[in-house]
């Protein structure tokens, strides 16, 4: 066990951990965040995405100390309560069905508008390809990241 | 008001709330409910909301004959409702809330709603086959208008004023003649009992004696609410089952035997002693799990744990590969009484063209985006289980009898999970973690790993079917033999204590295996003869399998309806009739039946006919047959219901012919469930179900050797993606009643009606669009590919 200093959502925590623990433990488990989540522990369906330096990152093979720099989680994209466009968005679009996965989704199309406000269709099928959910809820998590972007298109317009 | 438990903001609020008002005096000077109160926040809850009883623990059943159970008002004029079920991500909880609004007359926004936590909410059973509007709806209405109608009656006397001259407006009731007489329903009785007592043989049929408002007069119905759980799960701040902790709490994870069969030889927990945290080792039979105090450190200790296994004698399954040829020849477990209609062979003899063909689709899992996971208390000799199980009434019976202690010393409090469409993994993980709580005296939050997930959660059967069917010189459909072979001996029901993945590895067995069942296909086509036969086949290994069957969302509905809804689209061809208009013929000739699926049947293949703008012509497409493109476009239909539900489904796809991809481009679905609770919520829901069955469709297939799965990660066993979703989705809520006589329209289920008919619907689009029949599910390219180049496109 060692002290690792994070600095996540705007707020530096001192955690004593082995420095191999994934990050996502850290989160989950140290800090009471529950907007990561575990769902493979291979960095293959996102559900567990956190943003480090304005990439979407897979916390559940990041292990903790090889952390540079700010962590941003699902809880930190509102900013003085309001919420992050992409969740409004989530909102009116009722993208989510169960929501375990919505994280990942959300983390993965956050760093895609960061990089690129204005995606098209494509690129947003590039972007969001590594994104998984069970219950399919890919056309609704489409349409809410066109919407988010500042376009109104209906879900089906899109190209 | 302290919460030590953590629970979800929706079950905080209600008992805060519920804690604040004058009940809680009432019921602590009721004498032992005193002490319940102090246990904790929900025990005190179930106090409140009920009268007291005698009971062997402090869990005793909600009764659902009081309205108590079902509705609170409180002393801000809004109330909570309480019910039985499970959301397992399609709103149902919304709709239930809409639902009882209409008939409590009451806002939408001034209600709550706690579900499934067996000593609160009344037993519904939790959720499970579409069924949670459709039958468990009608108790909430009635039990909200039976508190309307109390309401009322007190108002009556309050305002002095009798109850046909009043009228009631937002919870607030007024005299008509006079609308500045008002009184609300907190002024009634926020804060106090009803003590009003319902009657009813069975929790559905729970009724007072107030009649529920006829469909014209509901408000609240039939309004696209938003999901009142979305914002909490896009903003982070819901807590969810696989959030929660306590004080004390560790981590466990299994160890699953490295082949199926394998029986434990040896465990060397020295293996595992210098892992940090490292608690113990908990082992009966072939049951082996590591407990230590970090969850990573939980993980490690499994990984590490030496063990030693022996293979069983016999290999206990055959490889994937060689499923379909094992099933062929398998001797059945058991075989349906044929169901004939006509004379089936003398109609072949006779017949001008008879055709007949194989389809087969393989174990397809439910693969839980989060693998499966409880949270289990075992503090002050009772036992609470924190799970997103979708049966938690069921959870707790089977976990009590599993642990030997008394019903009502076992809680089960449901919170919002991963999918659950049926029998899931999460019966076999809160069963390991109470088990496991008990024997170590703390509380223990098990997971499972994504390869434990993919490898033993429970499995849809594969099947194989065959078909035969005749036409007559006129082309039309005279004869239909239908014979379904489906690999589902000793299916699982859900949470019985001798058939869980616990008690299996530990050696429990029932007296007897499950039978297993597969299904005729359902449709209202005429066709004079038909002989329908079902079998079922059992692999060598039917205990301690990862190889088990279970409900997956209408649990053989997707594969009869591929193999019957593909068989149909090859007799409209070799009758060179369009699709639908072959299924329009034979509905018309069909009888009408008790709920009007004739006429519904007709609406719905129409409608989706015209929502896609279908053009009439037989299948395959002479221009794209004809053509070199690279990229080939067909359109296929599949009709078909589940229970009264009924849908149609017109697939276009795009078959790239170089890599043998299938992207199904377009969907439209015209669907009629009756009536509509939440539009917005049911869009949804079809959707989603049209693109699980996709996913089925082009995708899964779980993938075994000899000995285990190998299909255990989301490289190995693939599912859709955003790349493979349609570019445009359709839906048409054909929603009527052709029955001018009845009164009232009923609302029907739509969890699963729409992910029935998807596969059926692909194949006839990808046999439109190239010519080449695929008849094993999923079409993975390569399948696709090799399909279209044995037949030279």
């Amino acid at each position: 066990m060692s002290i690792v200093k994070l600095n996540v959502n705007g707020a530096t925590h001192e955690v004593d951990v082995d420095p191999s623990t994934p990050l996502l433990y850290v989160l989950r488990n140290d800090l009471d965040l529950r907007g990561p989540r575990f769902g493979c522990g291979l960095g293959q369906c996102s559900v567990c995405t956190v943003i480090i330096g304005g990439a979407a990152v897979r916390s559940c093979i990041t292990p903790v100390s090889s952390v540079h720099g700010e962590v941003t989680t699902l809880e930190g994209l509102s900013k003085n309560g309001r919420l992050h466009p992409l969740q409004e968005a989530w909102i009116e679009e009722q993208a989510a069905q169960c929501g375990y996965c919505q994280n990942g989704q959300i983390m993965t199309a956050k760093a895609l508008l960061d990089r690129n406000p204005h995606p098209s269709d494509a690129e947003i099928r590039e972007a969001m390809e590594g994104a998984l959910c069970r219950c399919m809820t890919f056309y609704r998590v489409q349409a809410a990241i066109r919407r988010a972007a500042g376009g109104s298109k209906a879900p089906g317009e899109g190209k | 008001m302290s919460n030590p438990l953590q629970l979800p903001p929706e079950l905080e609020a209600a008992l805060a709330g519920l804690t604040r008002t004058s009940r809680r005096g009432f019921l602590v000077g009721s004498g032992a409910l005193a002490i319940t109160l102090s246990l904790s926040a929900a025990s005190g809850a179930k106090a409140l909301a009920q009268a007291p009883v005698a009971s062997a623990g402090p869990y005793p059943d909600p009764d659902f004959l009081q309205l108590d159970t079902w509705i609170v008002i409180h002393p801000d004029n809004t109330a909570t409702f309480y019910v039985g079920k499970t959301d397992g991500g399609q709103g149902t909880g919304t709709a239930f809330r809409q639902m009882m609004c209409d008939e409590l007359d009451i806002a939408y926004d001034k209600t709550r709603l706690v579900m499934g936590c067996t000593d609160i909410t009344p037993d519904q059973g939790g959720s499970g086959g579409s069924t949670s509007v459709e039958r468990d709806g009608r108790p909430m209405r009635r039990v909200a208008a039976e508190a309307r109608r109390v309401l009322l009656e007190l108002g009556g006397q309050h305002l002095a004023t009798p109850v046909e001259m009043l009228a009631v407006a937002n919870a607030t009731i007024f005299v008509k003649s006079n609308p500045d007489r008002t009184v609300t329903y907190a002024e009634l009785i926020g804060g106090k009992r009803f003590n009003i007592a319902l009657t009813g043989s069975r929790v559905d049929l729970t009724t007072g004696k107030a009649a529920v408002k006829p469909v014209g007069d509901l408000r609240v119905v039939g309004r696209s609410h938003k999901r009142y759980d979305i914002p909490p799960k896009v903003d982070g701040s819901l807590r969810w089952a696989v959030d929660m902790k306590l004080p004390r709490m560790v981590h466990a994870r299994n160890v699953r035997p490295p082949f199926a069969g394998a029986t434990l030889q040896g465990i060397d927990e020295t293996s595992v002693r210098d892992v940090p945290g490292f608690i113990r080792v908990i082992s009966r039979g072939n049951y082996v799990a590591v407990i230590c105090e970090r969850e990573e450190q939980a993980i490690r200790a499994a990984r590490q744990l030496k063990t030693q296994w022996q293979r069983p004698a016999a290999a206990p399954f055959p490889a994937s590969s060689e499923l379909f040829d094992y099933m062929r020849r398998a001797t059945p477990t058991s075989t349906s009484e044929p169901l004939v209609e006509g004379d089936p062979d003398a109609a072949f003899k006779a017949a001008k063209h008879v055709i007949e063909a194989e389809f087969a689709v393989p174990f397809q899992g439910h693969s839980s985006i989060g693998p499966a996971h409880a949270l289990a208390d075992p503090s002050d000799g009772q036992m609470t289980i924190y799970t997103n199980d979708m049966k938690a009434y069921s959870h707790r019976t089977g976990v009590a009898k599993f642990l030997g202690m008394p019903r009502e010393k076992v809680r089960v409090i449901y919170m919002d999970g991963p999918q659950v469409y049926g029998r899931t993994a999460a019966d076999d993980a809160g069963f390991e973690a109470a088990f496991l709580a008990k024997e170590l005296g703390r509380p223990v939050r098990m997971q499972w790993m994504r390869d434990e997930e993919a490898g033993w959660d429970t499995k849809g059967p594969a099947h194989v079917f065959k078909l035969r069917g005749a036409l007559d010189e006129q082309g039309k459909p005279v004869a239909l033999e239908y014979d379904a072979c489906a690999a589902d001996y000793n299916h699982l029901w859900y949470n019985e204590p001798d058939t869980v993945l616990i008690a299996q590895l530990m050696g429990l067995r029932p007296a007897q295996p499950a039978k297993g069942s597969t299904e005729a296909p359902t449709s209202m086509y005429a066709i004079a003869n038909r002989r329908t036969t079902r079998r079922i086949v059992g692999l060598p290994l039917i205990w301690e399998t990862p190889l088990r069957t279970g409900n997956l969302r209408d649990p053989n509905g997707p594969q009869v309806t591929f193999a019957f809804e593909s068989f149909i689209d090859e007799l409209a061809a070799a009758a060179k009739a369009d699709p639908i208009q072959f299924r329009l013929d034979m509905l018309e000739q069909a009888k009408e039946d008790a709920v009007f699926r004739k006429s519904r049947s007709l609406a719905v293949v129409r409608a989706a006919a015209k929502a896609y703008g279908w053009d009439t012509r037989p299948s395959p497409n002479p221009r794209a047959a004809a053509s070199r493109d690279k990229v080939l476009t067909g359109r296929g239909v599949a009709y078909t219901y589940r229970n009264n539900t009924i849908v149609a489904v017109i697939a276009e796809v795009e078959v790239n012919r170089e890599t043998g991809r299938v992207w199904a481009k377009r969907l439209v679905c015209a669907h009629d469930c009756g009536l509509v609770i939440n539009p917005e919520c049911l869009h949804h829901t079809v959707e989603c179900g049209m693109l699980h069955g996709l996913s089925r469709a082009l995708w899964e297939e779980v993938q075994f050797d000899t000995e285990k799965v190998t299909s255990v990660n989301w490289a190995s066993y693939p599912s859709l993606r955003h790349s493979d979703t349609p570019e445009a989705i359709d839906i048409v809520l054909v929603n009527g009643d052709p029955n001018p006589g009845r009164p009232d329209l009923a609302p029907y289920g739509a969890g699963e009606c729409s992910h029935k008919p998807l596969i059926a619907a692909v194949a006839n689009a990808v046999y439109d669009a190239t010519g080449v029949r695929l008849r094993q599910a999923p079409f993975r390219s390569e399948r696709v590919l090799a399909a279209l180049r044995a037949q030279s496109i």
